[in-house]
């Protein structure tokens, strides 16, 4: 037993109203610079919905994320030599034009026309050329099922839908849609480290966050193609691939990273996770319909005292054994089941696990009259607009049993509670249904409380870095004593 | 005599020079602005003309300079592979197609600098140089594998006793001296892409990953470990 401590999120996709607050706050402190301006570390999608970059999911055409070819992990993108060989022309590499060209608007011409008879209009320009262009595409393009015609009905995720289920997906009565926010996963078995030529991209030991050297990457691109989440992005300016960090800079600090932070829905969820790191490569190769609970068997039970022992002298230090204990990512994970990695099939084993959302009640219009099924306890949940095959493609790696036991609990917690407050369900129907779902009336109240009332201290437990320690094994601190300032760090310019 | 000062100047001064700028150029660049050592990648704002450049080119390109190498490395084992007529031809006919690539390659690389607008605004006033530079350089190696048969021969019988007597510091120019203009101009033209080398995105060959074949897939930093553990 090989045991690390890794940061890992919970994104409860029940909850998320689809603000983009997150989006902007990332955007704000990390991509808002020449060549990053089309980057977004953090994006929240419409699901139905082609996503970004356009059907960043479809790895016939991307070839992210890894496949099992003889028995043996291989990266889809190509293997070792094949790579050195396609260095110059990555043929998976999505171009701008899969994301979109970004502008900003000429604005003076508003005060600066001539007077006329017509009004000025500012003419959208290009932020790479400068140019004149005709917008085609932009973030959150198909937001709120905008174009669903073109854009939602083209989702990988529906080639698992029969044409009768698609049909009435999109049937306007039916019409139906939930937000997918994503960042980086901070993968176990990342595709993008194992992709990259140079061996600039990394994990870090203490944390697990991925980051990419600056200086050591050459642009090679292999990690944009390589990474199914399309989260590596290409900076054109700099010819260097960049990519969410977690915030590091503020976790190191104590603080939860800026999307997180900004959460207006409180969907985010933050803490530490202590795992098995000699099993990855046995867990990554596991069946598509075994993965999720491999993945779930890899996480260790930070109260077990052989895990603890085994952690200690792996070097992880008590507190942040003490923050796993209390991580929220770990109640949602393992104890209550209810979280999931997204398209674990990819095979990177993520570390961002998604609560999946609810859809509204069912209705029918059958003349005048509309009427809501209502057969069964648990029938909005085969019956939800939302199909289960779709959720089961997003989360469960095309199989449904997992997904439909977070949803089955999800469903019988709402029951127990409205039982409590309201009133007007009866309790032993309540609890026949927390039985079914296999909770108890204490795990639920925990659930409720964790979901519902949460504190940002409950949400964010976030283990203390220890970077000073780290920095005094590398360097005496005392060298730099009457030294000033943060010294010289080189602008990321390039001369030619 | 004219002739023979020209010629030392540009035989014997330049390409100790160049060799001289390469070394220091690219070590000062390594030490002073890591962050630049590598090929702005344009791949991403233009995808579809970026293959019929990139990869004729860069194909093109390691064949034929493996080809001088070997011609530089063992002269002998070329002339003597060359004695049967139907061989000659062979390495004389790929030699051409290789050739024929590259050019091909970099007229596409450049019409496309030029033609996408995106493209234009990360071309810096290096890589317009260096583009010039190479595609004299090649348009005259190729119009000397067609002028002067048979160049594999020949390059072996003069170009690589020349080029070795640089190496050993006896620099002989009598080798070369005799040679027309167009080839002469080839092997400046060498020399100069050789001096420009590390103020251009070409540095990028020296970074060339090859450590990627037999490293460990993943790659784990610690900061408070030790090193050794994993």
């Amino acid at each position: 037993m090989n045991v690390r401590s890794q940061i890992a999120m919970v994104f409860h996709l029940d909850k998320c109203i689809g603000c983009h607050t997150c989006s902007i706050a990332c955007k704000n402190i990390w991509t808002d610079r020449e060549g990053a301006e089309y980057m977004w570390w953090n994006n929240v999608e419409t699901k139905p919905g082609t996503g970004f970059p356009t059907r960043w999911e479809d790895q016939d055409t991307y070839r992210g994320g890894w496949e099992i070819k003889d028995g043996k992990l291989r990266l889809r993108s190509a293997n070792k030599g094949y790579v050195l060989g396609k260095i110059f022309h990555n043929p998976a590499q999505p171009s701008i034009d899969e994301y979109y060209e970004p502008w900003t608007y000429r604005y003076q011409d508003l005060f600066n026309a001539p007077e006329g008879s017509d009004q000025p209009i500012a003419r959208p320009v290009s932020k790479i050329t400068g140019k004149e262009i005709a917008i085609e595409a932009g973030p959150n393009w198909d937001d709120d099922l905008g174009g669903s015609p073109v854009y939602a009905e083209n989702d990988p995720n529906l080639d698992s839908l029969t044409e009768e289920q698609r049909e009435q997906l999109f049937a306007v009565e039916r019409l139906v849609m939930f937000y997918f926010p994503r960042i980086c996963n901070h993968c176990l078995n990342p595709s993008c480290v194992a992709a990259c030529p140079s061996g600039a991209i990394y994990k870090r030991g203490e944390d697990g966050i991925v980051l990419i050297d600056q200086t050591r990457c050459r642009g090679w691109r292999a990690c944009v193609s390589a990474c199914p989440y399309k989260k590596v992005f290409f900076n054109w300016k700099t010819g260097k691939s960049e990519k969410c960090l977690l915030c590091f800079p503020r976790l190191e600090t104590g603080q939860a990273p800026a999307c997180f932070h900004s959460c207006v829905g409180r969907i985010r969820y933050l803490g530490v996770l202590l795992y098995d790191a000699d099993r990855i490569e046995e867990v990554a190769l596991s069946s598509d319909e075994n993965l999720i609970e491999a993945h779930r068997s890899m996480i260790l039970d930070p109260h077990d005292p052989q895990v603890i022992r085994q952690a200690q002298s792996n070097g992880v230090h008590d507190s942040v054994i003490e923050a796993a204990q209390k991580s929220p990512v770990y109640q949602f994970v393992k104890v209550w089941k209810m979280a999931l990695p997204p398209h674990i099939e990819f095979r990177t084993l993520p570390m961002l696990f998604y609560v999946p959302p609810m859809s509204p009640v069912m209705s029918m219009r059958k003349g005048d009259v509309l009427t809501q099924s209502d057969q069964g306890l648990f029938h909005e949940i085969d019956n939800a607009r939302v199909p289960m095959q779709y959720l089961a493609k997003l989360f469960g790696a095309g199989h449904d049993a997992k997904v439909r036991y977070a949803l089955k609990k999800q469903m019988a917690i709402r029951s127990y509670r409205r039982a409590v407050t309201v009133g007007d369900i009866e309790p032993h129907i309540a609890n026949q249904m927390l039985r079914e779902a296999d909770c108890t009336p204490a795990e639920a109240e925990a659930i409720y409380k964790l979901t519902s009332l949460c504190t940002f201290e409950e949400r964010f437990v976030i283990p203390p870095m220890h970077r000073e320690e780290a920095l005094e094994m590398m360097e005496d601190p005392m060298d730099h004593k009457r030294e000033t300032g943060f010294g010289l760090v080189g602008k990321p310019q390039r001369g030619s | 005599m004219n002739g023979t000062i020209l010629d030392l100047f540009l035989f014997v001064v330049l390409p100790y020079a160049a060799t001289a700028i390469f070394f220091i150029g690219t070590i000062r660049r390594y030490r002073t602005q890591p962050f630049s050592y590598s090929s702005l990648s344009s791949q991403f704002l233009e995808n579809k003309k970026h293959f019929w450049g990139l990869v004729p080119f860069h194909y093109g390109l390691i064949v034929i300079l493996t080809g001088h190498l070997i011609g530089f490395l063992v002269p002998r084992s070329v002339i003597w592979w060359n004695r049967v007529p139907a061989r000659l031809y062979i390495l004389e006919i790929s030699a051409l197609i290789f050739g024929l690539l590259t050019v091909i390659g970099l007229i596409q690389i450049i019409y496309r600098r030029l033609s996408s607008g995106r493209v234009l605004v990360v071309t810096s006033t290096m890589d317009w140089v260096l583009y010039i530079l190479l595609l004299i350089q090649v348009v005259l190696g190729l119009y000397t594998a067609l002028a002067y048969p048979w160049g594999s021969t020949w390059f072996a019988a003069l170009a690589a006793p020349y080029l070795w007597s640089l190496c050993k510091f006896s620099p002989d120019v009598s080798f070369v001296a005799p040679l027309p203009w167009m080839f002469k101009a080839h092997i400046v033209g060498a020399y100069a892409l050789v001096a420009i080398f590390p103020f251009t995105r070409l540095v990028h060959l020296l970074v060339y990953p090859l450590p990627y074949v037999w490293r460990k897939p993943q790659v784990v930093r610690w900061y408070s470990r030790p090193e050794g553990i994993r």
